[in-house]
């Protein structure tokens, strides 16, 4: 028994090791710890540590921010029209790539992956220039068509990643036993992407909800959450408020990231590998 | 077989006659027509908005720039790309790129370990908890990150606060007056720039390292040390080189993210333009489309240049 869960912790690191890989993970947290900290901060306009004291006011203050709840409004229903178009989009592409081969399939792939590989600001100018070729004034819909550019993405890698290992007999037998290829796709298909669709699906929400650099070129004067975070920065007087509502924007992303994790978990699909 | 109690099968699918079995029968029979159905409205949606903004970008870097009237008029030119060349706009792309350089190899450094520790030690929960303790601050909202360092980094905030308990003040100062790493505070020094972009970026390292790590088989360790190879040994001549497309894969996001952000260097760090920053301002306050367009051009062709590379070592793989 004693030996089985030896077996099971494998061989032990070295401590060197050990310190370096915790030590890592305490560097990429820290500054997280610091955000969930500053904003019980009484201190009203200076980031003195240690802290002068803890307060929750602040949170009441930012709730009633006008500015603050429309600016969560409108990053919301941004990332809601981006992630429809993007599972529309991601999926056709994952049914038409994932067995065929044809000419210009490697051609594709890059195209579905080049607007997260290439920097933002690439695809922010690039956008931005031709919507002012088109005379295009820069409104909700021309951040919501930016963002789903680069969610395609994210939900064409869920969904091509399940579709690779549901085995094809399944859909052959579907045929077999009288099904056309709409009601194949409805009660066969569906139901095995359904958790990839959905993980998919998260992981470009939360994409769009952060994204900042493609959007200042894109937005306007719209303010989305991060945009507003950003002017932010520049108003010494509001610290208070905006520390709040960065722990409310590392919460509300936080937790459809677990999600997306949960729904993957143990499909072999890395969810977040190709952010 | 019966159907057990509680249990209710799934009714199976009634054939259908009609309009809807019809086009699934020549959907079914034609394979080239149904692929090219599915693909026409991503192939529109990419070909249109973002091929076609790329298009219109690099056509637009050729156009002339009135520096007079601030107008654009669509007569095209070199002039651009001429300008690009001068000292100024050659400091920035230098600047930019040494950042990014750096950037990439702190964070294989940093991440290396991570990601080894994660592939080879970590089991059970800790695998998960692993998994997640670097997903979580990947995804975690990147201006608030930003945001966060500044707050860090600011005099008095907790970084100074610990130097100072440490008595390492002086150590501080000393690294600060370092040309070309220091400023006159942390939050106004290149150092202090390095760092956050460093944080930042940091995860996009470790997931391909450690993918690329998970993919070696231990057996081939294993052999390495049969055949009377040391720890040592077999990392370096065995682990390494099978790891290393992961740490090109990783390195492609740090280098590329790096490259293009404007956030950032407009927060942290000591004054002088980043490409980014250049392109924001010549688009923005100055109007100046065709400019920015061309400094857009040179992060395209670099990274054009590091995906060959890349695709060469095998990163692609990793990805």
């Amino acid at each position: 028994m004693r030996s089985e869960a030896r077996r099971e912790d494998g061989p032990r690191a070295p401590v060197w090791l050990r310190v370096l890989a915790y030590g890592g993970l305490l560097f990429l947290h820290f500054p997280i710890l610091m955000v969930g900290l500053y904003a019980f901060n009484t201190e009203e306009s200076a980031f003195s540590f240690p802290l002068k004291g803890l307060t929750l006011r602040w949170f009441q203050a930012a709730a009633a921010r006008e500015d603050v709840l429309g600016a969560i409004k409108l990053s919301l229903q941004v990332a809601l029209a981006a992630t429809g178009v993007a599972l529309v989009l991601g999926t056709l592409l994952a049914g038409a790539l994932y067995r065929r081969r044809f000419f210009g399939k490697e051609a594709l792939n890059l195209m579905v992956i080049l607007p997260i590989a290439l920097p933002g600001i690439i695809t922010g100018i690039a956008l931005l220039s031709a919507f002012r070729l088109a005379e295009v004034t820069p409104n909700f819909w021309t951040i919501a068509v930016g963002h789903a550019t680069f969610c395609v993405v994210m939900v064409y890698n869920n969904v091509v990643a399940r579709l690779r290992r549901m085995p094809h007999s399944l859909l052959e037998a579907s045929a077999d036993l009288g099904a056309d290829g709409f009601q194949t796709f409805r009660h066969v298909a569906l139901p095995q992407m359904a958790t990839s669709l959905l993980a998919g699906g998260i992981l470009a929400f939360a994409l769009s909800f952060d994204e900042l650099i493609v959007t200042t070129f894109t937005a306007g004067h719209e303010k989305t959450l991060p945009i507003w975070l950003l002017d932010q920065l520049g108003r010494p007087r509001d610290v208070p408020v905006t520390n709040v509502v960065a722990l409310w924007v590392m919460l509300i992303t936080a937790v459809p990231i677990l999600v997306a994790w949960r729904l993957t978990q143990g499909t072999e699909d890395v969810a977040g590998s190709s952010r | 077989m019966d159907t057990l109690p509680g249990m209710a099968l799934p009714a199976p699918a009634r054939p259908r006659a009609g309009l809807a079995r019809t086009v699934a029968n020549v959907l079914y029979r034609r394979r080239t027509l149904y692929l090219l159905l599915l693909l026409t409205p991503p192939l529109l949606w990419f070909g249109v908005v973002y091929l076609g903004s790329l298009l219109s970008l690099l056509v637009q870097s050729f156009y002339t720039f009135d520096d007079f009237t601030m107008g654009v008029t669509p007569e095209l030119t070199w002039a651009n790309y001429q300008a690009l060349l001068d000292a100024a706009n050659h400091d920035i792309i230098l600047r930019t790129l040494a950042m990014a350089g750096s950037v990439t190899v702190a964070s294989a450094v940093l991440g290396f370990p991570v990601a080894y520790y994660m592939a080879r030690y970590a089991t059970g929960w800790r695998k998960g908890f692993f998994y997640i303790a670097v997903m979580l601050p990947m995804w975690a909202s990147y201006i608030v990150k930003a945001y966060s360092w500044t707050v860090i980094l600011s005099k008095g905030g907790i970084i100074y606060w610990m130097v100072e308990r440490l008595g390492l003040l002086p150590a501080l100062e000393w690294a600060l007056a370092l040309p070309g790493v220091g400023g006159s505070s942390l939050s106004t020094s290149n150092l202090g720039r390095f760092l956050v972009f460093t944080y930042v970026w940091l995860p996009f390292m470790i997931l391909p390292i450690q993918a690329a790590i998970e993919r070696v088989p231990g057996n081939l360790l294993q052999a390495a040390a049969d055949l009377g190879a040391r720890p040592a040994q077999s990392f370096r001549t065995v682990l390494l080189p099978l790891a290393f497309p992961g740490v090109v894969a990783g390195s492609i996001f740090t280098f590329s993210l790096t490259l293009g952000d404007y956030i950032i260097p407009q927060l942290v760090g000591p004054p002088g333009l980043f490409i980014g920053n250049m392109v924001y301002t010549m688009q923005g306050s100055i109007g100046n489309i065709p400019m920015a367009a061309s400094f857009t051009v040179v992060p395209i062709v670099i990274i054009g240049i590091y995906l060959t590379v890349a695709r060469r070592l095998g990163a692609f793989d990793a990805l």
